[in-house]
């Protein structure tokens, strides 16, 4: 499998806390999922991609260039998008404008015309400030602005914490088209529905490192790894 | 005490407003965008009026450059000072962003330097810019009669710089990732924007209307060394009493602070700076992030 993202032995320390100890993974072509129970790390692995926490130790290479030390903004314009956890869009800014913000010149598969075609109800509140939103409209707008980076990679970080289930539904739905689209797909999950109905392959993340990879299905059986790695008890 | 007087103090009151308002303005934008507590504001405004002045002299002197003089004088001091501005960021104040102590200190040192050497420079003697033609001497206006041409120029440039930031800020790119910036300015960076860049643009045009604050208070009124520590207090107040990081809440404050120094002085000139005071300390105890400011 051609790597399109490659961690490598990847830590991360804040003060005497050591929260990444030796993350390695690969991300292909095919999406990816992580899993975890809380505080595993699985948000400072997406912070350290991203650089912004630093980390002093291991590489982070997109298409072979080491992303490590160069800053959040070249790190997103190389072509490495997040949708934060918690969403953290900017209340100052209306659904327009974050897409301005983000929206580049030229010849791209995406644009804000094409933002408004797949996400109808974005359109409808482009006035609305960003926190006026339901958690679903900001998930969407969240998923919107990174999109609207056209990256390589998009990281989401949790974007199904907090959403109704119905609305989750959509979201898988929107998972699945942008994957099958050819752009790579990092998804952080807690809920393991999510997380098995996107990609055919999941990371669990375990006190800082990668325990297991396993596919999805074989995860959808194992109730005791669900238990063990995620402390899921049944049924959700 | 007549109807005319009355008017006349208030107006006095407003044009010292609009001068407020640059210069707050300027150090508002800088304060809102990247928390920093500009302690060399004034300085700026110096600058801006030292190096406008030293610009002025030669032209107003020769008959072939007199009609502008005033006008180049005035880019001069923009100009310089918005330089200073993007040197400051960049070589101090850049890489310690959120250490806002550290931040004043530097900023406070910076001031302390660029007062000595203007200082040495330019000589302690006080000057004053000549209005071009176009604004000196007096227009008529109802009820008061003649009054400054000048000073009703400033409450109209007053409004231009104010009317100028708002579509800035509100209508532009530049003035979505300043606003971005102000909520989240590691999310906005993560959105691929060059936030240290965006923070030196935002840097030069604050700085900028410090330095035009400068020629246009030089202007109305001689300058001299220490007034640099005036406008900084000044500054200070205006956005206290208005909130920090809005437009509209230095404008509120500096119409405040700008009538009620001049009420002040007409109505007990002792004691009048008190006034000024006890506005700022009555908003912080009734509304402590300021008149329109967001708390959080």
């Amino acid at each position: 499998m051609s790597a399109l993202l490659e961690v490598r032995d990847l830590h991360v320390r804040f003060g005497q806390a050591h929260i990444l100890q030796g993350v390695s993974m690969t991300l292909g072509a095919e999406p990816l999922s992580l899993v975890g129970r809380n505080g595993m790390g699985k948000s400072t692995l997406c912070h350290a991609i991203m650089n912004m926490v630093a980390a002093k130790e291991g590489s982070v290479r997109l298409d072979g260039d080491d992303l490590l030390g160069i800053g959040p903004s070249r790190v997103a314009r190389r072509g490495v998008a997040l949708v934060p956890q918690g969403r953290r869009m900017f209340p100052s800014l209306s659904v327009h404008e974050h897409l301005l913000l983000v929206a580049r010149r030229g010849e791209h598969p995406w644009t804000v015309d094409r933002v408004y075609e797949t996400f109808p109800r974005l359109a409808e509140r482009r006035r609305n400030g960003g926190n006026q939103l339901s958690g679903g409209e900001q998930q969407m707008l969240a998923i919107s602005r990174a999109l609207l980076m056209n990256p390589r990679i998009v990281i989401m970080d949790e974007p199904s914490e907090g959403l109704a289930p119905v609305i989750v539904d959509h979201l898988i739905d929107v998972l699945r088209k942008i994957a099958a689209e050819g752009m790579g797909v990092l998804l952080v999950e807690q809920n393991l529905r999510v997380a098995t109905s996107v990609s055919e392959t999941v990371a669990i993340m375990v006190t800082g490192r990668i325990a297991t990879t396993m596919s999805a299905r074989q995860l959808d059986e194992d109730r005791d790894a669900q238990r063990r790695y995620l402390g899921v008890s049944h049924g959700h | 005490m007549t109807l005319q007087y009355m008017i006349t103090v208030t107006l006095n009151g407003l044009t010292l407003a609009a001068l407020y308002f640059i210069v707050a303005s300027g150090f508002s934008l800088i304060f809102g965008l990247m928390r920093t507590v500009n302690m060399a504001h004034g300085s700026l405004y110096l600058i801006g009026a030292y190096v406008g002045f030293s610009v002025f002299d030669p032209l107003y002197a020769s008959s072939a450059t007199y009609d502008y003089a005033w006008y180049i004088a005035v880019v001069a001091g923009v100009a310089a000072a918005a330089v200073a501005g993007v040197i400051m960021q960049v070589v101090f104040l850049g890489w310690m962003q959120g250490q806002e102590l550290r931040q004043a200190l530097v900023t406070i040192g910076l001031s302390i330097i660029v007062a000595d050497q203007l200082l040495a420079i330019y000589g302690g003697n006080p000057f004053q810019f000549f209005a071009p033609d176009l604004l000196f001497g007096p227009t008529l206006v109802p009820v008061i009669g003649r009054y400054s041409t000048f000073r009703l120029f400033q409450i109209g440039l007053a409004l231009a710089v104010g009317i100028g930031l708002w579509v800035l800020l509100n209508k532009t790119r530049l003035g979505i990732m300043v606003r971005a910036g102000v909520d989240d300015r590691q999310m906005l960076a993560a959105c691929g924007i060059n936030v240290p860049l965006v923070s030196v643009a935002v840097f030069a045009l604050g700085a900028g209307l410090a330095g035009l604050g400068g020629v246009i208070g030089a202007t109305a009124q001689p300058v001299a060394l220490g007034v640099d520590v005036k406008f900084l207090l000044t500054s200070l107040v205006v956005v206290i009493v208005g909130g920090m990081g809005s437009i509209g809440g230095t404008a509120i404050g500096a119409i405040l602070i700008g009538v009620a120094e001049q009420w002040g002085q007409a109505l007990f000139p002792t004691y009048s700076v008190i006034l000024t005071f006890a506005i700022m300390v009555a908003v912080l105890a009734i509304r402590p992030q300021g008149i329109l400011g967001r708390t959080g």
